[in-house]
């Protein structure tokens, strides 16, 4: 990336209290400062450590980008998402996995609160995204999605060429400088580059679906978000097309923090550190979504937790 | 009388029971429903036919460029500037008013505008004209504004609801596009929906000229006392016009004029024609282009 990209404009002196309530007073050696993400917000002074002995084993707390608690989710009357608390780690890939209509799209949905326009919506319980409630009363929803990008299911490009595409965002948001250096980042970053150099100036429109959701990727990380959403982004793509997405997120892992829907749990095995598994539950009346179990991605398909896991991953489901 | 209902399953498979009776009335109404198409091709073909045939002799140079007593011209060039000045008021403001309608209006303020839009659409245009008449004209004199204001209310439902339709066709999929990337919804409207809607819209607007370029009422209150010798291209004076023209060339009961009349007509008819299909090859091109 290009020396004008800055994540820590975008990070807030209230990320240096971890949300998780773990070590919250505890100093952190400089040989153990977490590596990934932003210069970590969560230093401590080199000098004068007057705290307890840290081990040589010692683990950082994840540094949680989204802390989600009690998330209950309403169309209307009709509940859709119930008591779901979740951590989404920085600078990993978390995948949400689960049977149709178990509120994975609907909790994505609702982290930049795409959800607000739908007739009924309503939410209970809290997000926080570095520490700032996402639904807070002064937050403004056109800044939360600055920050937190989403790709889509079906590849939306706008009826532009390819380079009107990418340029658009950050055009209507006012980083007209090095724009040309911008697209042509995006679109290394997307592995499109290479496909469409020679033809910016054309409709997006000629390209094939692999191609346009990468293309929508390339858009949505031109303008540099902090989280990328992905709403099963490779369902509409054949599997070379789909394997060029999975790659693409391999490469985007670190840099920014991916959170993604898929129904493909062979794809959440290949491509995520965490995985998070939502199902229908009927506790009350009528079943709802819930989150049944997250873990690291090779104990949930190894040796989950929950039996309801277990037959779901082994394919015994239903 | 119940058996007769239940078909012997080895009887022939000819008709039985009362399909026969079902069968004529079937085809009766075909043949009505038919009938009824053929005459309204027909009735189009017979006022197209007429038009021609008695206003093509009429059509000269002279006839099309010419001031009275030669030719129409001055009526022809008012006709033009005072449907553009209408439709420079009304395009604006059916647009917006469609961009409120699919952008911003929730379902409960969308219906009663609608309605609303639907029937000022329905109103006769002789009260429209009346109205602008009571407002602009009347101990003030007539002029190509007055006709200008009472030909832009016609044209705004017509502009709106056109324009509407087509926004209503941009994907969901492209608004989501833009709010994700965190981008204002008036910028989003401004750079995507609106462009990508551009072809449809321009259609709802010719489709509304077409329409303004005949109407006759409201010039008949609004322009009605202008110079047939006079070119003009001010539109706060009296303008020449066609439609006011054409009914005072039948008034006059000559043979001369009625021939004009119906050279004038022919003009009139042949620009609403090949606006018309213009716009909707325009709008079909536009509409397969947003739903591929």
């Amino acid at each position: 990336m290009t020396g004008s990209l800055d994540y820590t404009s975008e990070q807030d002196p209230m990320t240096s209290a971890p949300t998780n309530g773990q070590g919250e007073n505890q100093p952190v050696p400089s040989r153990v400062r977490i590596q990934t993400g932003p210069p970590a917000p969560v230093t401590v002074p080199e000098t004068g450590v007057t705290g307890p002995t840290i081990s040589e084993s010692f683990q950082p707390p994840p540094q949680l980008v989204f802390d989600a608690q009690g998330i209950g989710i309403f169309y209307g009357a009709k509940q859709a998402l119930t008591d779901v608390t979740l951590g989404i780690r920085h600078g990993q890939i978390t995948a949400l996995i689960g049977p149709s209509g178990c509120g994975k799209t609907t909790f994505l949905r609702s982290l930049n609160r795409m959800n607000d326009t739908v007739p009924g919506f309503r939410i209970e319980g809290q997000i926080l995204y570095h520490g700032h409630d996402v639904y807070g009363s002064n937050v403004d929803r056109v800044e939360v999605r600055r920050r937190i990008g989403m790709v889509f299911q079906k590849p939306n490009p706008f009826p532009k060429s390819i380079y009107d595409n990418i340029a658009w965002a950050p055009r209507n948001l006012g980083l007209k400088k090095g724009l040309d250096e911008r697209v042509e980042t995006a679109l290394r970053g997307a592995a499109l580059w290479d496909e469409v150099k020679d033809r910016l100036k054309d409709s997006a429109l000629g390209l094939s679906g692999g191609q346009q959701q990468r293309l929508c990727i390339a858009r949505a990380i031109a303008i540099e978000p902090d989280v990328l959403l992905l709403d099963e982004p490779a369902s509409a793509l054949d599997p070379i097309a789909t394997a060029a997405i999975e790659d693409l997120m391999h490469s985007l892992k670190g840099r920014f923090t991916i959170v993604i829907v898929t129904h493909n749990m062979q794809q959440a095995a290949r491509v995520a550190d965490r995985t998070a598994f939502f199902s229908l539950e009927t506790s009350g009346e009528k079943p709802t979504g819930t989150l049944i179990e997250v873990d690291e991605t090779a104990k949930i398909f190894a040796e989950p937790r929950d039996p309801r896991t277990r037959d779901y991953v082994s394919g015994r489901f239903g | 009388m119940s058996d007769s209902r239940i078909p012997d399953p080895s009887a022939p498979l000819t008709p039985s029971g009362n399909l026969r009776r079902r069968q004529i009335f079937s085809r009766l109404t075909e043949v009505g429903a038919t009938g009824a198409a053929v005459l309204a091709v027909g009735v189009l073909i017979v006022v197209i036919y007429t038009i021609v045939s008695r206003g093509a002799p009429a059509i000269s140079f002279d006839f099309l460029f010419k001031g009275y007593p030669d030719g129409v011209g001055p009526m022809i060039l008012g006709t033009f500037v005072i449907v553009a000045v209408s439709t420079a008021m009304a395009a604006p403001v059916g647009v917006l008013i469609a961009l409120f309608l699919t952008e911003y209006a929730g379902s409960r303020g969308a219906g009663p505008l609608r309605l609303t839009l639907d029937l000022i659409n329905g109103l006769p245009s002789i009260i429209l004209g009346l109205f602008v008449f009571n407002l602009l004209v009347n101990h003030k004199g007539t002029s190509g504004f007055a006709g200008a204001i009472a030909l832009a209310i016609i044209e705004v439902p017509l502009i709106a609801r056109g324009a509407q339709e087509v926004l209503l066709l941009v994907p969901k999929a492209l608004r989501e596009a833009s709010d994700a990337l965190g981008v204002a919804r008036w910028r989003s409207v401004l750079t995507v929906v609106l462009p990508t809607a551009m072809g449809g819209i321009v259609t709802a607007t010719v489709l509304a000229v077409a329409r303004a370029v005949g109407e006759t009422a409201p010039l008949i209150l609004t322009d009605f006392i202008f110079d047939p010798k006079k070119f003009s291209l001010n539109i706060f004076g009296e303008i020449p016009n066609a439609p006011v023209w054409i009914f005072k060339l039948s008034e006059e009961g000559t043979e001369k004029g009625y021939q004009e009349a119906w050279g004038l007509s022919l003009v009139l008819i042949v620009f609403i024609l090949v606006a018309s299909l213009g716009a909707r090859a325009l709008l079909g091109r536009s509409k397969r282009k947003l739903s591929s």
